[in-house]
Formats: C-alpha cells, structure tokens, sequence
C-alpha cells in the first residue's frame, strides 16, 4: 500500500506542480494499482479538481485533458467517432467498464506502462503530449525521452487525418492485459507499433522505411511482418516468452497491414 | 413430487443478493482486534533469533505471537474424517518455515496500521536451507522438509518424512505386465496438471471471542466446522466442549475451506487476551498461504485388442502436497478410484505412485480432488488409443465403459486413504449422455474437424467422468427437526451451506416426505452448539449424506404427528394418517389440523416438544456420471484457443432442485476450463508464487467460456433421497481431457501439460 | 479528516485518514454490501457507484470522493426486482460478488444496452467463481430486456 499524510486536491495545474517539486509528493493518476505499490510519500496530489477533464474539439484536433478516463474513448460523442471508432475498440477490451472509470488517459501515458493497448494505439496516430513544464512533444518522442525532473501532463492532442487503422493483440483471456499488441495506421506513410513486447511500445521504423513509397500487397505484407518480428526487441515475462511475442508479431503485423492494405 | 424437483430459489438468496451483512467479516465483534500474520519470505528455514520488543512496543499491539509462545502439537489442518489419513506435520507455529508464505508470527492490534507497522518491526533471523521446488526430485531430496520427530501419520499411509514421502499407494489387479504383452495396441504417455487455486471470492476469515461462560466461539469462513472444532482443540489441547464453532454464510469453498486456515491464529489471540479478535485474509495470502490443487503426474498405459476392447490400464503418479501433507494420499488416491470403475471391463489394472513434499503452497482439498487430474491423463490417454486403432474415440469409450446393474472391483479396494466398499452401480445413465451429448454438439457432422480460414480450425473432442456421492462408512451427516405451534418446523443440521443451496434442498428434502411447502421448513446450520454433527461440505455429500439424514429425520417426524394426532383424535394409529395440513382419518371425518395439534400440544393437552432426529452414513457412494463435449477453434499463427461450445449432459439421479444442479454444473465446467485454459501458476527460482494475484492468475471471465449447455439425463438412484446423487463435483472433471481432445481433432497438437496455453500450442505447431 | 459525501442519498460527515481507500471507508460506516474481493481492482465486487458510474470502490482514495455522490446496492431502487431474476434462476450462489455485479448491471439499464455481447463486455470486470456465468447471463438478458 502507498501510505501519506496528505492528500490534496489543488485546483490548478499550477499548484499541483508547486506542490510536487517543493515537497515529498506525487500525483495520484486515476488510483489503479495503487495497492500494488509499497511505498511513503508526504503528500498524493489528485488532480480531479485541476480542471485537466475536458475533451475539446479545435479545428481539425481534438485535445484531451489528462484526467479524462479512457471509458470516454467509448462514451463521449468526439472520442468515440474518432479514426471511425478506432479508440473506442482498442479501449473497449482495456481491462474492466469499472477500472476504465477511473483509469485516466495522463496516468496511463505518464508512467509508459508497457502493456498498455492505448499507446500503441496512439503511436500510429498524430498525437502530441503536453507537460506542464517540458513542454510539447510528439507520442513517440515523449515514449523515448527520459525527463530531468518530475512534471505533469496536461493533455494530448490527437490530430484528425484521413488514415487507415488497425488494433491487434493477443490475449488468452479476454479479460487480461494484452500479451502483445500491434497498431498499424496507413496515410502516404505506414506507421507500426508494437507493444506489450513487454517493455513499452515502440515504432516500427526500419520496416515503416521499408514500406516507404511501396503499395502494400500479401507479398510485401508478409516481408514487412516478418521484418517487424526481427526489428523490435521483446523479452520474457510472466505472460509469455520471448519466442512466442516474436511468432505471434509477424502474425499480428500480417493481420494489421491487410486490415488497411 | 411437490416440493423435491420444484426449482424454488434459495432461501437465503435475496439477504445475499441484496448485500445483507452475512459473512464473517460482517458478523466479527466491533471491537475485535486485527490479526495479521508475519510470513516466511524464504521457501525453507529455521527461524535462529526473532526479536519482538521493538514491534510490540507500537502504540495499539496488543501481542505478538511466536513458536515459543504457543503450544507445539503436531496436528492436520485438513478436515476430514478422524482419524485423518492425512499426517500431522502441522503446528500452530513453527520454529521451521517450509514456504514462502509459512507463519512465523501473529500479529493483533487495535487497527491494521498499527498491525502493519509491527510486521515491518519484527526482527527474524533465518538459517536459510536449499529449498525442494520441483516435486520430480522431491523424494530422497538432501533437504527434508519434516526432519522432526514429532510429526506422524495416524495410521499407515506410506509416510516416510526422511524421504519427504508424505504418503504412497500401490494396487494392482491381475497382471499389468503379463496381459500388455496379449495386447495389440499399447500406448504410453506422460501428463502434467496445475496447482490451480481456488479463487472462491470471500476470502478465507475468522473471528473469535469469548462467550459469557469463558467458552472459545469462533465464526469462521469454513466448511467444516465440526472438524475445525475438533482440530482447534486438539492443536491447543483444550476440551472441545470449550469450543463453539458458527459458520455464518460462506462466500465459496470448493475445497479451499475444508481446512483450518486463520481459526487457529485468532484463537491463540483470543486464549492469550480474552479478547475478540478476527483475521481477514489478502487476496495474495489466500494464494500464498491457504491451499491449492495437488499438481500430478501421471504415466499412463493402456493395451486394447485390435477390436477396439480395453484390456488394461497402468496408472503411475506422482503428486506434489507442497510443503504439509493435508489430503496427500486422498487426493491420490481419488485420482484413480474416481476414474478407473468407469472402464470396468478391463483385464489388469494397477495404480501406484508416491505424494511428496515440497517447498511450495501447501495443496489441499479443490472440488474434483484428484479425479480432475486423473482424469485429464486417463482421458487423454483414451483418445490415444482410439486413434491408433483407427475408432471413432465416442465409439470407443461406448464400447468399454461401465453401465447401470455393473460393478467394477475398484470400489472395494480403493476408498479415500483406506479400502472402499463393494457395490454394484444402481443408476448409471452415462451411455445415455453420451449419446445425447454427440447429439447436441453434432459429432457426427463435426468430429474430427472443420477448416474455418487459411488460419482457424474447428474440432471437437470428448471425456466422461465420474465423482462419488460422499465417502462410503465414513462421511455421516444428522439432522434434528422440531415443530413449531404454527405447524412450521425447524430444520437443524450440521450441513455446510458454502453458497450452493443446500439449505434450501435439504429443506425441500424435508418438505417433500412432511407434504409441507418447503417456505414452512425452517433451516439452520452449522453450529457446533445447536446443531447436530454433520462432517462438513465436501466429496460431493451436502445431498446424499446430509439428505439421507434429513429424510429419514422427517420420516420420524411424519410418524411423531401421525401418533400425536391419533391420540388427539382418540383414534388407534393405524387408522389415521397426515397429509401436510390435517391429521385425518382414513375411513370417516375426523380431523384435526397440524397448527392446532402443534398449539395444543406446546399449551394445553399432552404437553411436548416435537423432535426428531436422524444420522446417515453411506454405505455406498453412488457415482453421478457426466459426458463432456468440446468445441473449439484454434488459431494457429497464435495458437488461440476460442471455445465455442461446452455440452455436458449429467447423470446424478433426480434433481432435488433443478436450478441449483444446473448452475452447479455451469460453475463447476467453468472452473475445469479455466485450469485447462488460462489458470497458470509460476514461481519464482527460490519459491516464491508469482501468480498469486487476480492480474497474473487468470480466471476465466464471462468472455472466455464459448456457449454452455448443460442437459440433466434422470436416473434414479434407489439409496439416495428421492433419487438423487451428487452434483457439486461432476461438472469439473472432463474440461481438461475434453478440450486438450479438441485441440489435437482441430490441429493435431497434442498438449500433455496443464494449462493449454496459445504459447504452448503456436510452439508445438511449429515443431510439426 | 473529514469529508462530505452524498451515500445512498444521504449526506454524510466521514471521519478518514488521506490513505484511506474508499472500500475499506464505507465497511467501516457499515456499507457490508461492499466487500474487498481482490485489492487489485480485478474482481469487481466492490464496484459502487461514483457520481453515477460504477468504480471499484478498492482503488480509489476515499479523500477524493469528498463532495461526491456513492451509490451501493442498498441505495439502488432496481437492485430488488434484479436480485429476484438472479434468485429465480439461482445464479446468486455464495452472494459475495452479487452486489457489485447488480451495481454494473443497472447501470447498464440506464445505458439501455440490449445486446448480449455489449453486456458481457462491459460486465468482465465483475467475476464469479460460483456459477459459471450462465444463470447469470440467463437473468441479466431479462432484466435488461435483451435482444435474441
């Protein structure tokens, strides 16, 4: 259990980053999991009241704020149409209806769990994180960039374009985290991601420059699967091994790409 | 029949389903104190040095125990029958820790942080030894796991604790050796099950206090409490009549709570402090530090004739008990006596095979205890056989199975940790579930498989099974009914309602022979105090044992009211009858009601109580009888397994209560899918469980188990109640072999290790 | 400290410390019908309501729901005529997971969800060890009214 003495609601982003850089503090994400973890802290900031829980649509973007529960990739009207339904799908199977009330979109990017289906999902999207202090990166950069110093994020930024998508993953119960998941999305470029390798999803990019300027047909599909299954990196866990993420890549590639070929 | 057959809720179901406060938890005294217990972080140990000073000096603790404060005698947890087949290698507290999760201190205080902060205070130093983790090099193991000399068996069950043998067992009928060689077809295999955990969703709790005459009651989250009464007093050698155990409503057993757990650790609480005290189990110390299922081996042989006749089954096991030996040599033994009769016809039969020690989770009793296990290998083994001799494996199993007025001689030598009792099977209808089972899922027209895509095949596959229906001479269940003045009746037994309605059955049992609405039956169980002994819930005996007992206890009763209302009448007995309502007379118009012969006799004339008491014990323990039915498609670029449909067609005689037989059987097939499926259990290289939290250990949710039909095929069992047999076990027995068959018709891949997973089919896939 | 929340209709003043989770709070005030079935918010017995939508009830500190709304299975008028399907058909069983389930499955009422396959996706998080589902599923499609 994560034991505190105070826990605070600040009712600005900026108090709640005041607060978690001058004291022994940490933001509480949605709150799941929290048991899991054994550790004391002074002070649990929850940025329920920070105003961080709003879904805009500006222009050809649709910005969400990083309290936003995933559930709303399901419920609300804009996330639910958005790449035709394709977060709402990918969302949909994310552990249970009750875990997706409380799980936000900030306290599943923040961390980078790996065996989250959402960022692989908005990897192959144009997605850009904002932090309060660092400022904007895109998904992919944000995914790569260890930060000096504590920050929070306050939203990201889907842009809407015209793409093809498709979300696979391996699971043996439905009801699990996904032992490997595969996000293709398909414009003039074609994008891959693979996660739950189990270590955090990653871009394809040496298979995505192999497919540049190429059309996708079964042939090509089958070459860039294997490609993909060679190119990404995937370890052992308690789920499943190296070899199976490995197999089952090339498959679930091959699946994805003739989803939008 | 009126009231036996009516599929009525139970009773107690609206309070449950409303969230009325029922379970021990809710039921613990306020002011108890909490109970936690530091645990072994070492697979194996001897405790040299624990310093507790610091940790009892925390506002709010109010003790700490260790080994040195509690008494030392070697007991069983398991509850079962006295005297146990199970060795007595367990004490309260231990100066040895034998597992990751094994006590070494309890712990109460006025709130849990208080009560945490003292498990983090607590300084043990441990003589750390080389742990036993894998049971296949567990026997003559340089580490011996019960090297003290206090710890027996109660009578000879093949222990040898030198060896780390908690138990064996050896039968062999005719020659296996001699009739293989007549053979013409033999094969041999190898196959493996899981420690599958329980997962019922209350966890295990118990709470304690004493009453106003200094006795010990204990609410307990069991189910056995009669057994628990006995084993407390033995383990703290005080007399049982200073015990009183109640179980409040229970939310799930399945084996997992036929045992003491957290009852001996607030008692010590309790008997230390005068105070009440209660335990409540985490999620992780329910998979860490209860009970699993014996992980088995099993070599199996079989020979048949070029005609498609069984001949002889060899069956070598060998089972992990984990690091005590509760239900070791049981649940071997089941693996056999509850799967072997099934092919009856056979000319040589030997089981044999060794239960040993581990480091590990202790295993205990799980629903189809060793039965689920033998099966899966027996059942596996069959379809071998059927395919090298080129038969259809429905064909074949039709061919050699037991029917309805046949016995076979397993029954008389192989009883659970002793001999078992001749008997011929009265009601068997197995050949008729199979053959509505192959009609339901279409054998004919799917086996053995159907190509769906370039990447998806569908097969389907078979297994039968068979459980019992309580233990033959030794489970005995009672029961006491009393009249009421308004005509209603207390119903008192000892008989363990875990959540699956046998309150509710045994009261129709009673209703149906009293020709009263079972609502006028009033039930009350599992009081050591008020109610009469039952030996608890468990090998499928709540309905036939405690059943029995409720019959005949209502019998009494008829016959009580009929003699009463006679003299009421002024009439000689034979002349009157009852009919639920009137006492009457047969021939002529004379009457009196049943409330107001129950008024009268409370108040005014002939002034008595009522009451009728009644016991059984089974002389026999008829088998239910099951066919089960897969349908499954494999992926195979991943090796996902999707089950389609489930069909289970059941034999376990006259459904007292149709409803509750039938989510039985859903509840029990769901368990068996998930440890053919998706029940996975790792540890870590020094011992520790890995799988032991929901998120890692993965039940099977409501998307996970396909299409389920379940279809009732009545027999009449002439030494049951009404009719009836069992039904809590039956329906976990054939997943395992079922699916692992629909997987080899469908793909060609042959799993012989529990769970099926898509990883262990996509790499057998790819070795083909 | 103290907080102020709305349970069952009722305002109430609770007493907590910050890490309190909710779960273990309201088993305090005597809501019984919450009951912890696995600390990892997987099993979906202590799912409650909050401000109207089912959460578990074991991963959420109970200082955030000050000024909030709960609702358990006592406060929800619907629970009884769902309780008497799911006793009908005997898919209640031991009852521990009964409250949380029911919780999710009026509030899928509220969402008017008739198909099969919606409901079982959006009931995952609720397990049950007992019954296997089905008698469950047979009830909750009359409940809910679902479409064949």
């Amino acid at each position: 259990m994560i034991k505190f003495k105070e826990y605070i609601k600040p009712k600005t982003i900026e108090d709640a980053y005041n607060l978690l850089t001058t004291k022994n503090a940490e933001i509480i994400g949605g709150g799941a999991f929290l048991r899991l973890s054994n550790r004391k802290i002074d002070v649990a900031i929850d940025l329920i009241d920070a105003n961080l829980n709003f879904i805009n649509e500006i222009n050809d973007s649709v910005e969400i704020g990083s309290m936003v529960t995933i559930s709303e990739f399901e419920e609300n009207p804009v996330l639910s149409k958005l790449y035709n339904g394709f977060l709402k799908n990918v969302s949909e199977t994310v552990l249970s209806f009750q875990m997706r009330n409380i799980i936000t979109v900030g306290g599943t990017l923040y961390p980078k769990y790996g065996f989250s289906d959402l960022i692989t999902a908005l990897l192959v999207l144009p997605t850009e994180v904002y932090l309060y202090k660092s400022g904007k990166f895109s998904v992919e950069d944000f995914l790569k960039t260890r930060l000096e110093h504590k920050d929070i994020l306050a939203k990201i930024v889907i842009k809407k374009e015209n793409l093809k998508t498709s979300f696979q993953y391996i699971r043996n119960s439905e009801y699990d985290f996904s032992i490997l998941n595969v996000a293709v999305s398909k414009g003039n470029e074609v994008k891959i991601a693979v996660g739950g390798r189990p270590a955090v999803a990653q871009l394809a990019y040496k298979t995505m420059q192999f497919l540049h300027g190429k059309d996708l047909n079964e042939e090509i599909i089958k070459e860039a699967a294997k490609m993909v299954s060679e190119e990404i990196p995937f370890a052992d866990d308690i789920k499943a091994s190296k070899e199976y993420r490995k197999k089952v890549c090339e498959a679930l590639v091959k699946r994805a790409l003739l989803e939008v070929m | 029949m009126k009231e036996v057959t009516r599929k009525i809720p139970k009773k107690d179901a609206l309070g449950l389903l409303l969230g009325k406060p029922v379970y021990t938890d809710d039921l613990a005294p306020k002011n108890s104190l909490i109970v936690k217990i530091l645990r072994s972080p070492h697979a194996f140990a001897k405790i040299k040095n624990i310093d507790t000073l610091e940790a009892t000096n925390i506002e709010g603790i109010e003790c700490i125990l260790t080994y040195k404060d509690v008494p030392r005698i070697p007991v069983t947890r398991a509850g079962q029958g006295y005297p146990e087949p199970s060795p007595h290698d367990w004490y309260i507290l231990d100066e040895y820790v034998r597992y990751v999760g094994d006590e070494v201190a309890i712990v109460a205080g006025k709130d849990e942080k208080c009560v945490d902060e003292a498990l983090k205070k607590i300084k043990v130093e441990y003589e750390v030894f080389e742990p036993v983790l894998d049971f296949e090099k567990a026997e003559g193991h340089s580490s011996v796991i019960h090297p003290e000399k206090e710890t027996h068996p109660m009578f000879e069950i093949g222990f040898d604790a030198q060896k780390n043998i908690a138990a064996s067992y050896e039968m062999e009928i005719g020659s296996v050796e001699e009739e293989l060689k007549k053979c013409d077809v033999v094969v041999s295999e190898r196959f493996y099950t899981q420690a599958q955990a329980h997962v019922a969703f209350e966890p295990h709790s118990a709470a304690s206090y004493i009453d106003m005459q200094g006795r010990l009651v204990i609410l307990t989250s069991t189910q056995v409490p009669f057994h628990v009464r006995r084993i407390i007093a033995e383990a703290f050698d005080i007399p049982i009549k200073n015990i009183r155990v109640i179980k409040p409503r229970i939310g799930g057993g399945f084996g997992g709570k036929q045992a003491v757990h957290g009852e001996p650790f607030v008692a010590a609480v309790t008997l230390k402090t005068g105070k009440p005290a209660k335990i409540v189990y985490t999620r992780q110390e329910v998979f860490e530090a209860t009970y699993s299922r014996h992980p088995m081996r099993y070599d199996i042989t079989l020979g048949a004739t070029k005609d498609g006749k069984l001949k002889v089954i060899d069956m070598q096991g060998l089972s992990d008990t984990g690091a005590y030996g509760e239900h070791a040599l049981t649940t071997f033994m089941v693996a056999g006596s509850k799967t072997l009769p099934m092919y009856n016809k056979v000319d040589a039969v030997r089981f044999k095979g060794k239960v040993v020690y581990t480091n590990k989770v202790p295993a205990g009793a799980y629903r189809g205890y060793g039965a689920i296990q033998g099966n899966f290998a027996l059942e596996s083994a069959i379809d071998l056989l059927a395919e090298k001799l080129g038969m259809d494996p429905a064909e074949f199993r039709r061919k050699n199975m037991i029917r309805e007025g046949e016995t076979s001689p397993i029954f008389k030598i192989m009883g659970e940790g002793r001999e078992g009792v001749d008997m011929v099977v009265r009601s068997c209808k197995l050949n008729e579930c199979l053959e509505e089972g192959m009609k339901l899922i279409n054998w004919k027209e799917k086996f053995p498989r159907k190509k769906i895509s370039e990447t998806k095949y569908r097969g389907v596959g078979l297994a039968i099974a068979m459980q019992g229906s309580g233990i033959a001479n030794i489970d005995m269940g009672a029961a006491v009914l009393k009249l009421n003045d308004d005509g209603s009746f207390n119903l008192l037994v000892g008989a363990t309602d875990l959540g699956t309605g046998s309150d509710t059955i045994l009261a129709q049992i009673a209703a149906e022979v009293l020709n009263v609405p079972t609502e006028d039956i009033i039930v009350y169980s599992s009081d050591t105090d008020l109610t009469p002994f039952d030996v608890g819930a468990y090998a499928s005996s709540t309905t036939y044992v405690s059943g029995n007992a409720v019959k005949r206890a209502a019998e009494k009763m008829k016959k009580l009211i009929i003699k009463e209302g006679a003299l009421k009448l002024g009439l000689d007995e034979s002349k009157v009858d009852f009919d639920g309502k009137y006492i009457y007379e047969i021939n002529g118009n004379k009457k009196v009601s049943l409330k107001e012969l129950a008024t009268v006799l409370l108040y005014t004339e002939n002034q008595k109580q009522l009451i009728s008491d009644a016991s059984y014990v089974g002389e026999e323990s008829p088998p239910p009888f099951m066919a089960g039915f897969a349908e499954v498609e494999v992926d195979i670029e991943t090796g996902k397994v999707k089950l389609i449909n489930y069909v289970a067609v059941v034999d376990c005689g006259v459904t007292i209560n149709p409803n509750l037989a039938r989510i039985q059987v859903e509840g029990g097939l769901v368990q068996g899918i998930g440890m053919t499926l998706f029940e996975d259990v790792k540890y870590s290289p020094n011992g520790k469980l890995l799988t032991n939290n929901l998120m890692h250990y993965k039940i099977p949710s409501r998307l996970d188990i396909g299409n389920i039909i379940v279809k009732f095929v009545e027999s009449y069992e002439p030494t049951g109640p009404f009719g009836a047999k069992s039904v809590a076990e039956i329906g976990i027995d054939t997943p395992p072999a079922a699916i692992a068959n629909a997987i080899y018709n469908a793909v060609g891949v042959r799993i012989k290790t529990l769970p099926i997973t898509p990883e262990k089919i996509l790499m057998n896939l790819n070795k083909k | 400290m103290k907080i102020n929340v709305t349970i069952n209709n009722e305002k109430k003043e609770l007493e907590i410390a910050p890490d309190d989770i909710l779960l273990d709070v309201l088993r305090r005030y005597g809501y019984h019908s919450v009951r912890r079935g696995c600390d990892t918010g997987m099993c979906g017995i202590c799912t409650v309501l909050l401000d109207g939508k089912p959460v578990p009830s074991c991963s959420i500190f109970a200082a955030r729901v000050d000024g909030h709304e709960i609702t358990t299975v006592e406060g929800l008028p619907e629970a009884k005529e769902l309780a008497k399907i799911l006793a009908e058909e005997g898919a209640d069983q031991c009852g521990f997971c009964s409250p949380g389930l029911i919780v999710n499955t009026v509030y899928l009422k509220k969402l008017k969800i008739k198909k099969i396959e919606e409901v079982k996706i959006k009931l995952i998080g609720n397990l049950c060890r007992c019954t296997g589902y089905v008698g469950q599923h047979r009830a909750i499609e009359k409940f809910l009214g679902v479409e064949k």
